[in-house]
């Protein structure tokens, strides 16, 4: 394993820029590394082509004094992007051997500061789960195991292939998308730095749809700095999406000054739920410690609606994935299976085309919407939704940032609670909240389990203080001391 | 009130329209598109279009501006919060598997039309709303013998659903709903209102009742692409209800679709088979929030709209309700003749223009007033020529004929056919002396009480002038000879 691919992103964008070595060398080393851990299942198509050519025109531009906030930078990117002639998939067998003529506004802005593609990664079909396990790719497994066993276990969902990619050391960085905890989770179940920013600040225009009121991308590394840097690659106002927020896009380093003394940071008291293992709760207290002795202060708080927002996001994120899902019907592109009439192409194309976990979201989402179930369902949804905002708007009132643990549990074995959808959602129940409220949220490790898993503390914020959080952030990744190794890698 | 006379009596008709209108614009709803009609199949569809994934609309401000521009043309209620919802059904030629569309919350509220009937009277016809919404491609059922083909030059194209009350209680009064709201739109520039080309469609809602009894049940007819089909399929859908009602039957609940060439219709879906379209507003669009100044600032760029230039026609010309109203239903032809009737006699001019000129237009095959052979100045050098006493009415409509078929001008034509009226009134007093001294019978009779003999000292006038002598002072000067 080349030492190049264990430099953070921000050492590597140093290196880079003194010289130490070139894009080209650092990029060889990903391709090798993504080579390496192709067990992982993480990527469902390798661009090692497309990387070493990226990587020595990001050569030729540093010569001529040319380089961008992420210039030679080789990063992976979900397969929900949108890449130009590149398979896009969605992890879904409905989008085969579509290749679009477009790139996606995120990912085209990564590579206008630079950086370079190793590739697509895998993730939960269409983005809907926890575990990465309803690909039509394969699950992807999580670079770590349990001290003593070898059962592979789940990186998460649904960014989880970005997550084991970061992980082991195959990519320096990658994009995520975040819809309930999307980016969130896997980042806590696979020991890396995983930011959801504000709904709005980036642009969803070629990032395939999953629920298009919470769906946002954002980065996903090995430090908060690395995130700091790759957020402000990813991020910017786009006339092409019109919830795409026009507030201009901070150097994010800036704030990132280390003092938080004085800063106020809410506690609440909702997010102790019954039944999660005491270590959650031991390294959230953890958390606190830290933050206290950096100088910043506690404030309990309460949140009142927070144990209405599982069942709110899952009545709204599967209402509007029932529509955007609506066009993957075997016309235009993608996965068509003839059928005599029209009706019968339809059914027998989403019928094969869709995996289980997609079919029940579709489901549920044409059901709440339909006559006679909307005002049940769907209406008392949003306005919970409101009520859960309002919850938020009203702790901001007190405290500058709220600090909770990111998920409810380690890593799980795969195969581990499919027969149990309630139980699978239930991963989302510290990530769904803020996802529903637009607001922005980083997940850090913080430790490791009994056995030797890591476990992420999340930090949320008021719209567009990614700066705070990254800064406040920052503070617990170096009180943390993470330096635990996967063992694909140790 | 217009009824139909059943077997068992009376019953009255009520009628709502619902018209889509393309609009005018430079792009689609949420594209960049062009929109040209008549284009290559599949050559105007953007990536929205074809819905490809992670592709995403956003609102073009001019088909905005065009719906509220519309909506103060029906004096109707601007709202300034309206919402885009998405409409969900399956088809091939609805690429997203959805249509946007308004729902709960329209640009347009409430509004009025006043139509104007053939007897000159008018009569006032609610506007229940009208909003915005994407348009579905097309599909070619004819090209394959067992596929079928997808156009999407239309997918995405902005629409207006204008929707009336139940208000309409007649073919005819159908009929001049869609040439008003047609003309207003064209004077308006919102849609060009050509129906043969699908610019402009109407869905009729139709229910029988007893005349004074509450609403009964409707149907309505989709695919009505004419004023007149549309006028057909309500007398048929009208006398169809009638005869189930008569019969002691009741009305379903129906989409009904009329076929123009057989002139039926026929039951598309009940009730119970219509969509659940499952209405929810779209989350990749915010609430479209407009300012009430730049309504304001709409509304006082408003063009001058038909209602308002008949009243001035008759105010400020003293043209008769039915002249005025035939002058403004189509603005260049207002202008027309309001660029002819200056310095003129307007009642005289409007004659002209809605008698002899129109009548050309009409049997002229591809005329129209942007290229016909008489012009304004033209025509209106002619009515000079009545005016000034050159010619006689009765020969302006000869030269008119010239002028028409030669492209030349009035003068010219009776400088060359030399129609020139004698009005002078030497040249004619010698013909009337000359007259009268060589019919000395004709004047004793005359002067004996026989005062009928003055139309044939007139005729011979005429005759003696081929025609050309002034009557008016032929008149005089027989009548200043002989008593």
């Amino acid at each position: 394993m080349s030492k190049l691919t264990h430099l953070t992103l921000t050492e590597a964008r140093d290196g880079l820029s003194k010289g130490d070595f070139s894009a080209r060398e650092l990029t060889q080393a990903h391709v090798e590394a993504v080579e390496a851990c192709r067990s992982l299942n993480a990527f469902i198509t390798e661009t090692p082509d497309k990387a070493l050519d990226g990587a020595d025109a990001s050569d030729k531009r540093r010569s001529k004094g040319e380089a961008g906030v992420l210039e030679g930078i080789p990063l992976a990117i979900k397969d929900l992007f949108c890449t130009q002639d590149v398979l896009t998939t969605a992890g879904s067998h409905i989008l085969d051997g579509f290749q679009p003529q477009y790139e996606s506004t995120v990912s085209a802005n990564l590579w206008a500061a630079g950086a370079v593609m190793l590739g697509k990664t895998n993730l939960d079909e269409f983005a809907m789960g926890s575990s990465n396990m309803t690909s039509y790719y394969g699950g992807v497994e999580n670079p770590w195991r349990r001290e003593g066993s070898n059962a592979p276990l789940v990186p998460g969902g649904s960014s989880g292939g970005s997550a084991a990619a970061v992980a082991a050391r195959c990519a320096m960085g990658a994009t995520g998308t975040d819809t309930g905890g999307s980016i969130r989770q896997p980042a806590a179940f696979c020991g890396v730095v995983g930011m959801k920013p504000t709904y709005g600040r980036c642009s969803r225009w070629g990032i395939v749809a999953f629920a298009s009121s919470l769906d946002q991308a954002g980065p996903m590394t090995r430090g908060v700095r690395d995130a700091a840097i790759m957020l402000r690659g990813m991020a910017g106002h786009d006339p092409k999406d019109s919830t795409s927020v026009d507030t201009p896009v901070p150097d994010y380093e800036a704030a990132m000054n280390g003092d938080v003394r004085g800063l106020k940071v809410g506690i609440p008291k909702e997010y102790r739920i019954d039944g999660t293992p005491a270590e959650i709760d031991t390294v959230w207290q953890q958390g606190i410690e830290w933050l206290k002795a950096a100088g910043a202060e506690m404030v309990d708080i309460s949140l009142p609606h927070t144990k209405y927002a599982l069942p709110t996001y899952y009545i709204v994120a599967p209402a509007e994935a029932s529509s955007n899902l609506a066009r993957y019907d075997g016309v235009r592109y993608g996965l068509r299976v003839q059928g005599d009439t029209l009706d019968e192409m339809y059914e027998a194309t989403r019928g094969e085309g869709f995996g289980a976990e997609v079919k029940r979201r579709i489901l549920i989402g044409a059901y709440v919407l339909s006559a006679g179930y909307y005002d049940a369902y769907y209406n008392k949804a949003r306005r919970i939704r409101t009520l859960i905002a309002n919850d938020f708007k009203a702790a901001y009132e007190k405290v500058d940032v709220v600090l909770t643990p990111t998920a409810p549990s380690a890593a799980f074995g795969m195969g581990d609670k499919m027969d149990d959808p309630v139980a699978m959602y239930l991963n989302d129940v510290f990530t769904v909240p803020a996802s529903l409220a637009g607001l922005p949220g980083i997940s850090l490790p913080a430790g490791l389990s009994a056995d030797g898993l890591p476990l992420g503390l999340q930090l949320l914020g008021q719209p567009f203080e990614e700066g705070t959080l990254l800064k406040v952030a920052e503070v617990l990744e170096t009180a943390a001391e993470f330096d635990a190794l996967p063992q694909i890698i140790s | 009130m217009t009824t139909i006379e059943g077997k068992t009596g009376p019953w009255e008709m009520v009628i709502g329209l619902e018209v889509h209108a393309q609009v005018i614009a430079d792009s689609k709803l949420f594209s960049g598109a062009a929109t040209t009609f008549g284009a290559e199949p599949n050559s105007q569809v953007s990536l929205v279009d074809a819905a490809m994934p992670g592709m995403l609309p956003v609102i073009n401000e001019m088909a905005v501006e065009q719906a509220v521009k519309t909506g103060l043309g029906l004096n109707a209620k601007i709202n300034l919060f309206s919402e885009f919802e998405r409409k969900n059904y399956f088809y091939a030629d609805l690429p997203q598997g959805y249509q946007i569309s308004q729902f709960l919350h329209p640009i347009v509220g409430e509004g009025t039309i006043i139509l104007d009937l053939e007897d000159g009277k008018t009569r006032e016809v609610g506007i229940e709303r009208l909003h915005l919404e994407q348009d579905a491609g097309k599909s070619l059922h004819d090209q394959h013998p067992t596929q079928s083909y997808i156009d999407l030059n239309r997918s995405g194209v902005t629409l207006m659903e204008i929707v009336s009350k139940p208000d309409m209680r007649s073919a005819e009064e159908a009929g001049a709903y869609l040439r008003k709201l047609r003309s207003i739109l064209r004077y308006l520039g919102t849609c060009d209102g050509n129906m043969d080309e699908g610019s402009m469609r109407a869905d009729v809602n139709l229910s029988m009742r007893r005349p004074g009894d509450p609403l009964g049940t409707r149907t309505e007819t989709k695919n009505v692409n004419s004023i007149r089909f549309v006028q057909q399929s309500i007398e048929l859908e009208a006398r169809r209800q009638v005869e189930i009602l008569e019969e002691g039957g009741t009305i379903a609940q129906e989409t009904r679709l009329f076929d123009a060439s057989k002139g039926t219709s026929r039951s598309m879906r009940s009730k119970e088979e219509a969509h659940d379209y499952r209405y929810f507003p779209d989350p990749d669009l915010l609430p479209l929030k407009i300012k009430a100044d730049w309504v304001e600032s709409l509304k006082s760029e408003l063009p001058e709209l038909p209602d308002a230039k008949k009243q001035r026609f008759m105010d400020d010309f003293g043209l008769p309700v039915y002249d005025a109203g035939v002058l403004v239903a189509d603005q260049e032809t207002a202008a027309f003749y309001e660029t002819v009737a200056e310095g003129r006699d307007p009642k005289l001019v409007a004659n002209w223009v809605i008698g002899d000129y129109f009548g050309a237009l009409n049997r002229t095959s591809g005329a129209n007033l942007g290229n016909a052979p008489v012009d304004a100045a033209k025509l209106g050098g002619l009515i000079d020529l009545i005016a000034d006493g050159t010619i006689s009415g009765r020969t302006a409509k000869e030269v008119f004929e010239a002028m028409w078929d030669s492209g030349k001008d009035a003068s010219t034509i009776v400088e060359e056919k030399g129609l020139k009226q004698i009005s002078d009134t030497g040249a004619l007093e010698g013909i009337v002396d000359q007259l009268i001294a060589d019919n000395p019978g004709q004047v004793e009779q005359y002067k004996g009480g026989n005062v009928k003999l003055i139309g044939w000292f007139v005729g011979q006038v005429m005759k003696a002038t081929q025609g050309k002598a002034n009557p008016g002072m032929v008149n005089q000067l027989l009548k200043k000879k002989l008593d």
